[in-house]
């Protein structure tokens, strides 16, 4: 790996976690710098979701550190994870799909006006400053901080969720397949923000099974494969044919595609039948 | 327009809508009297000892959560204060204490209930409303020897809390009017309005961002049961004396009128206004119907019907607030 001259913002030392008698992770060592994306790559059932447990405090590791600006830190709670300043978006994004824009930018923080009793919710300002931040991001068609969180398109609720963490002072953005649910369009637009909270300096982690949406902003990959980082390499050393095979647990695509085309020319052009 | 537009978006243009179309459907095809309507205590006194639980029961459910409760809570209220006041000969103002600190009671322990396990709080409450049915009936026979216990109260007891404005009108109604403005300050403008909704949006969320999830289920519990024991109170103060039953019918109706006011049944979405104009619709439907020529046979279908059409419309005007983006000029 070519080193970097800037200490990891977050780091993973030989972190396991076991369910009971399962083990789901195995020693997995990861790091993650400020202004880099790191991929976290893997099929269904890799073991993703379970690391981005452990980042972000909900789960607590079974053996192994979590290092934070090279301190070791202990996430008892989601809480503890977020004021530490990791930050987790989900698929959906916004999870208060019936609170306007405003409202939902600032649940638990709501700037007031007035005195004692008579402490409001200031609507201009929350409104003002979510619409703010999401224009920042590039999402200019959105003015209305009224408009219900609900009715935005998958893209601007991943847009809305990232520019909350990022107002919100985040250092490490998690994001949790982002671009999954996503179109075409749409998938570019989360990936244009991604690039943007990199050029501010985020650490971003960027969980997706997706290779040509992680080959588009990643600076560093990381291969997950049953609960075990298979692979960890930099952009640019490996092909993205290398990195599906990687994914697919050494079963090259290629190899796939050979044999269901030997099938198809033995059987009429039929494709071979599948077996759940 | 472009104010019409707002409202149809708001959580309670359905209740304004059903309201208009039941007062209409009256005056047309029932051939009420429209002034008559207006003036008769009958459905504004139903439409107030509902409305005051059907505030707090409505903020819950925005929570995400649900109280039925408060159907053992409304007797229980009157039992407490008429025991105290009544058969103990303790001045008034330990009956009115004791009667809300047992909602707060019932209260606190459904919510900690509700917050430390994972049982859904209908079937919580469902346990704690038959608890508390037996507890007012034992109460009452082995205490009192008898369910109507005789209260009598002093002037000022009753004028704030059981005397009738007019001679029709019960005070209960000027309660329900103050309250539905301080539950709609709350709600709507201050910051703890936001969480009720947070909460309601995603319990996880709403804790991760900060929000102080458990308490704050607690204490709408616990405003709840004390709004049932108010209403209890308020009726034995009236009355002179209590009954065991009643309270039962409530827990419909209540709730009826809560969801007709465009409260989600799933909790997230509602406002103050539509639980109070659903409660107003749902008290014209069901008192209205004697001052029209309609055979009251159709009472039940006519008040179903008007609440199948409303939980439809709501659902429709919901889908339109989700859709609206505003137009680009």
């Amino acid at each position: 790996m070519t080193g970097s001259s800037t200490s990891p913002i977050l780091e993973l030392r030989n972190v396991n976690k076991s369910f009971g008698p399962i083990d789901v992770l195995h020693d997995i060592t990861l790091q993650v710098r400020a202004g880099e994306v790191l991929c976290l790559l893997g099929d269904n059932g890799a073991g993703k979701s379970t690391l981005i447990k452990i980042m972000s405090g909900v789960y607590i590791p079974t053996s192994g550190e979590i290092l934070m600006d090279g301190q070791a830190v202990r996430f008892d709670t989601p809480r503890d994870a977020s004021e530490k300043g990791i930050a987790t978006v989900h698929q959906f994004g916004g999870t208060f799909p019936l609170m306007s824009i405003g409202r939902s930018f600032f649940v638990g923080v709501e700037p007031t006006k007035g005195w004692g009793p008579f402490k409001v919710f200031d609507r201009k300002k929350a409104n003002h400053i979510a619409i703010n931040a999401l224009q920042s991001f590039g999402i200019t068609r959105i003015d209305d901080g009224d408009r219900l969180v609900g009715g935005l398109s998958g893209g601007e609720r991943q847009s809305l969720a990232i520019a909350r963490a990022v107002h919100f002072g985040a250092r490490v953005l998690i994001l949790d397949e982002p671009t999954a649910a996503l179109g075409v369009k749409q998938a570019a637009h989360v990936l244009r923000i991604v690039n943007e909270a990199k050029r501010r300096g985020l650490a971003v982690i960027f969980i997706t099974h997706q290779v040509m949406h992680a080959m588009a902003v990643g600076d560093h990959f990381a291969v997950l494969i049953r609960g075990a980082v298979a692979a960890d390499f930099r952009r640019g050393e490996k092909s993205r044919e290398q990195i599906t095979d990687l994914m697919a647990g050494g079963e090259t695509m290629a190899d796939l595609e050979s044999q269901i085309e030997g099938y198809m020319a033995t059987h009429d052009g039929h494709p071979p039948p599948t077996h759940t | 327009m472009e104010l019409i537009r707002k409202l149809l978006r708001g959580p309670a243009a359905a209740a304004v809508l059903s309201l208009i179309a039941v007062v209409a459907f009256y005056v047309i095809v029932g051939r009420a009297n429209l002034l008559e309507l207006g003036a008769a205590a009958s459905w504004l006194n139903f439409a107030a000892n509902l409305g005051i639980i059907a505030l707090p029961v409505g903020l819950l459910m925005i929570a995400g959560e649900i109280d039925i409760s408060f159907g053992a809570m409304i007797p229980a209220g009157a039992i407490t204060i008429a025991l105290l006041s009544g058969t103990y000969g303790l001045p008034i103002e330990v009956g009115i204490l004791g009667s809300l600190g047992l909602g707060a009671i019932v209260g606190l322990i459904n919510g900690l209930l509700t917050t430390r396990t994972k049982v859904p709080s209908l079937l919580i409450t469902l346990g704690t409303l038959t608890i508390m049915q037996g507890v007012v009936l034992w109460g009452a026979m082995s205490l009192a020897g008898n369910a109507s216990i005789p209260l009598k109260s002093p002037d000022w007891a009753k004028f704030l809390f059981g005397h009738l404005i007019g001679n029709s009108h019960q005070v209960v109604i000027v309660w329900w009017v103050v309250m539905a403005l301080a539950f709609g300050f709350f709600l709507h403008k201050t910051r703890y309005g936001n969480w009720i909704f947070a909460l309601g949006g995603d319990r996880n969320s709403a804790r991760n961002a900060g929000v102080p999830t458990t308490k704050m289920t607690i204490a709408l519990f616990i405003m709840s049961a004390m709004a049932a024991c108010f209403v209890g109170m308020c009726g034995a103060i009236q009355f002179n004396t209590t009954q065991v039953s009643g309270g039962m019918s409530y827990i419909f109706n209540v709730i009826a009128s809560v969801v007709v006011g465009g409260v989600l049944l799933t909790g997230g979405f509602g406002s103050v206004t539509g639980i109070f104009i659903g409660t107003l619709t749902f008290a014209i439907v069901n008192k209205g119907i004697s001052f029209t020529a309609i055979n009251p046979n159709w009472a039940n279908l006519i008040i179903g019907t008007t609440l199948v059409l409303a939980m439809l419309m709501n659902e429709y005007f919901r889908k339109k607030a989700l859709a609206y983006s505003p137009k680009k000029v």
